[in-house]
């Protein structure tokens, strides 16, 4: 029984770690321009799509990988330039409508260049299971929890210690201000465009040996990225972690213990839940005001 | 969000001392602006002459196809026209309006083809189930600013896409709901396109009137207030919560009677009409035909009307073209098409002054 619990609790750490870095994405943009954005999650399509069509070119998976999230990376950035930056009056109203727009080219253009049948390539290392404490685990799902630490870390020093991360951060908490003082918003926003592609990219490359990749699957990781930073608190960066985490256990656990048929449906009435409780989310500020 | 930009928001319900000729555009009885010929459709006129023109419609449509584009974008039209009053003018972004949709459609084909109750009673039903539910939301989510209502409204369409889904011996789960009989008048099917089109055309008629006189009235321009400053709302003693709470119901509710009319007219639902992707579809429509304006979504109609049948031909290219046309218009025409006559005449206007 406990084997059982352990188990769940891996895979939901797993599955969770996937929607912390999607949430992550999506809360730098939302730092940035006060937008959802819907193009979250054709990311992680891409990064998983070009990583499977180049899984044999170069000497490793990891090294394949690398150069995926890299080209998904300025995808992003090129992206910002081409459809947010030419607007006239941004608001935070007609970002989300473009990122809608953006999020249905971009996964046309994966549909039309990369094809419509789900691919896959082998994890990162050679036995696909170890034993554990009892339970066999998946390799994979290590590599994406470590490689989601380690994410996660290096963001941390990043907007700590570097002073175009502390530039991102005074943009984002007041955009005069910050440009009064010569940091150059755009360049912030184009900057968050290019964390969140990364982000989205690196969780569909660490997750697609385990799930393959298919270019239809944009809108539903962008939707679980959303409600992740929601359930964390937006704008949060711990509160991504935390929001992903949960929302991941919510899904394992639940799938196993009430129904895997509703499992979408137990996560999401939970969540909603929570938010009518703590409507800022676990550790969520004043994004959210209340009436 | 900040109130669009036009030009004139009346301040109280202008009453015109005579009434405005049907054919040209309703000009200010009174006013700075009196010297100057507004392209303004404010009337009642104008809705009843264009839904007069869509009489025409089924006369001389060339094949049925034809009359049953026209339900499905009447049908549309009642679905944008809805989420326009609550997103447009009163700033509140809702991504479960299919939902809302599906839950009309849902309750009302159920109610037929399980037990065999009426269509005629079905859609009161359908309209009283959405408004439940968008009480069962609204209540919690509306008392919070910021994408709080987006979220819960998004949680909510990704739980009746679910249940729609799992609940197979009540919905039919993935094959679809069958069996729906459609409205009957006298005992006269209404089952073809071409009989079941007066009834979407009245019922579509009546809720663009009613959006209309609500807008006029003391609530909408409550409403409007509340989107532009919910806090100066308030301060002049709008209770924002309950006018938001009340307008999200209204909108649900009319969602809820395109649903009903929409499975008695197909004789079918099926679960994927009603998720997530469509409801953000709705919004897309809104804001490409106009956020907030009155004939936004009218334009927003015909675009989602139109748009796919003309890139039938393109297949694997539709999704592409879709977005790309969809990117183009938010970048050059932010304010939607709706805004376009009057963006143009402004243009001309500033050239030659």
């Amino acid at each position: 029984m406990s084997t059982t619990i352990l188990q769940l609790l891996v895979s939901g750490i797993g599955t969770g770690s996937i929607y912390a870095l999607i949430a992550l994405g999506f809360n730098v943009v939302f730092k940035s321009t006060g937008a959802m954005n819907f193009a979250q999650g054709e990311w992680v399509v891409m990064g998983g799509m070009i990583a499977a069509l180049m899984a044999n070119s170069f000497s490793s998976i990891a090294v394949t990988c690398l150069v995926a999230v890299l080209l998904v990376t300025i995808f992003g950035m090129l992206s910002e330039r081409l459809v947010i930056f030419p607007l006239r009056r941004p608001n935070a109203l007609l970002i989300t409508l473009v990122s809608i727009g953006l999020a249905i080219c971009t996964r046309s253009l994966v549909m039309l260049l990369l094809g419509k049948k789900p691919v896959g390539y082998p994890g990162f290392s050679k036995s696909t299971t170890i034993w554990m404490g009892g339970v066999s685990i998946q390799t994979q799902t290590l590599w994406i929890i470590g490689l989601t630490l380690a994410f996660l870390a290096v963001m941390h020093l990043f907007f700590e210690r570097t002073i175009l991360g502390k530039a991102l951060r005074a943009a984002a908490a007041d955009r005069e201000a910050a440009a009064i003082v010569g940091i150059k918003v755009e360049t912030t926003v184009l900057l968050s465009f290019g964390i969140a592609a990364f982000a989205g990219a690196l969780a569909g490359a660490i997750i697609t040996p385990l799930t393959l990749a298919s270019y239809d699957q944009g809108a539903m990781f962008s939707f679980k990225g959303f409600s992740a930073a929601m359930l964390g608190g937006v704008g949060s960066l711990p509160g991504a972690v935390v929001g992903g985490l949960a929302l991941g256990l919510l899904e394992s656990l639940g799938s196993f213990y009430i129904s895997s048929d509703f499992k979408d449906a137990i996560a999401f009435a939970v969540l909603l839940a929570i938010l009518f409780a703590r409507p800022t989310g676990f550790l969520g500020r004043a994004d959210i005001v209340k009436v | 969000m900040t109130a669009s930009p036009r030009t004139a928001v009346p301040t109280s319900h202008p009453i015109p001392a005579q009434p405005p000729s049907p054919a040209g555009p309703a000009i200010e009885p009174a006013g700075p602006r009196k010297n100057r010929v507004e392209l303004r459709f404010d009337g009642h006129w104008p809705l009843i002459l264009v839904w007069l023109l869509l009489l025409l419609i089924p006369l001389v449509a060339s094949n049925n196809y034809v009359v049953s584009l026209a339900n499905a974008a009447l049908i549309n039209l009642i679905l944008i026209a809805s989420l326009n009053l609550l997103m447009g003018f009163g700033g509140q972004i809702s991504l479960g309006h299919a939902g809302f949709f599906g839950l009309g459609a849902y309750a009302s084909g159920i109610l037929n083809a399980r037990w065999g109750i009426d269509a005629w009673v079905g859609l009161p039903a359908a309209v009283i189930v959405a408004s439940l539910a968008a009480l069962l939301i609204g209540i919690p989510a509306l008392r919070l600013r910021g994408l709080y209502l987006s979220m819960a409204t998004l949680g909510f369409n990704s739980i009746l896409f679910v249940l729609f889904n799992r609940l197979v011996g009540l919905t039919g789960g993935p094959n679809g709901l069958l069996g729906v009989k459609p409205f009957s008048l006298f005992g006269w099917p209404l089952d073809n396109e071409i009989r079941a089109f007066p009834l979407i055309w009245l019922l579509s008629f009546l809720v663009m009137l009613s959006i209309r006189h609500l807008l006029q009235s003391r609530t909408g321009r409550a409403l409007r207030a509340v989107a532009t400053n919910e806090m100066g709302a308030d301060a002049v003693g709008i209770d924002s919560f309950r006018t938001k709470l009340l307008f999200f119901v209204i909108a649900a509710a009319m969602a809820g009677l395109a649903g009903s009319l929409y499975v008695h007219t197909n004789q079918y639902a099926s679960p994927e009409t009603f998720d997530i992707s469509n409801s953000i579809l709705l919004v897309v429509m809104v804001a490409l035909g106009g956020s907030g304006t009155n004939w936004g979504p009218v334009a927003g109609t015909l675009i989602l009307t139109i748009v796919p049948q003309l890139l039938l031909d393109y297949e694997d290219a539709e999704l592409m073209l879709f977005g790309l046309g969809m990117l183009i218009v938010l970048i050059v025409f932010p304010a939607g098409l709706a805004g376009l006559p009057q963006a143009l005449v402004q243009r001309f206007r500033s050239r030659r002054p």
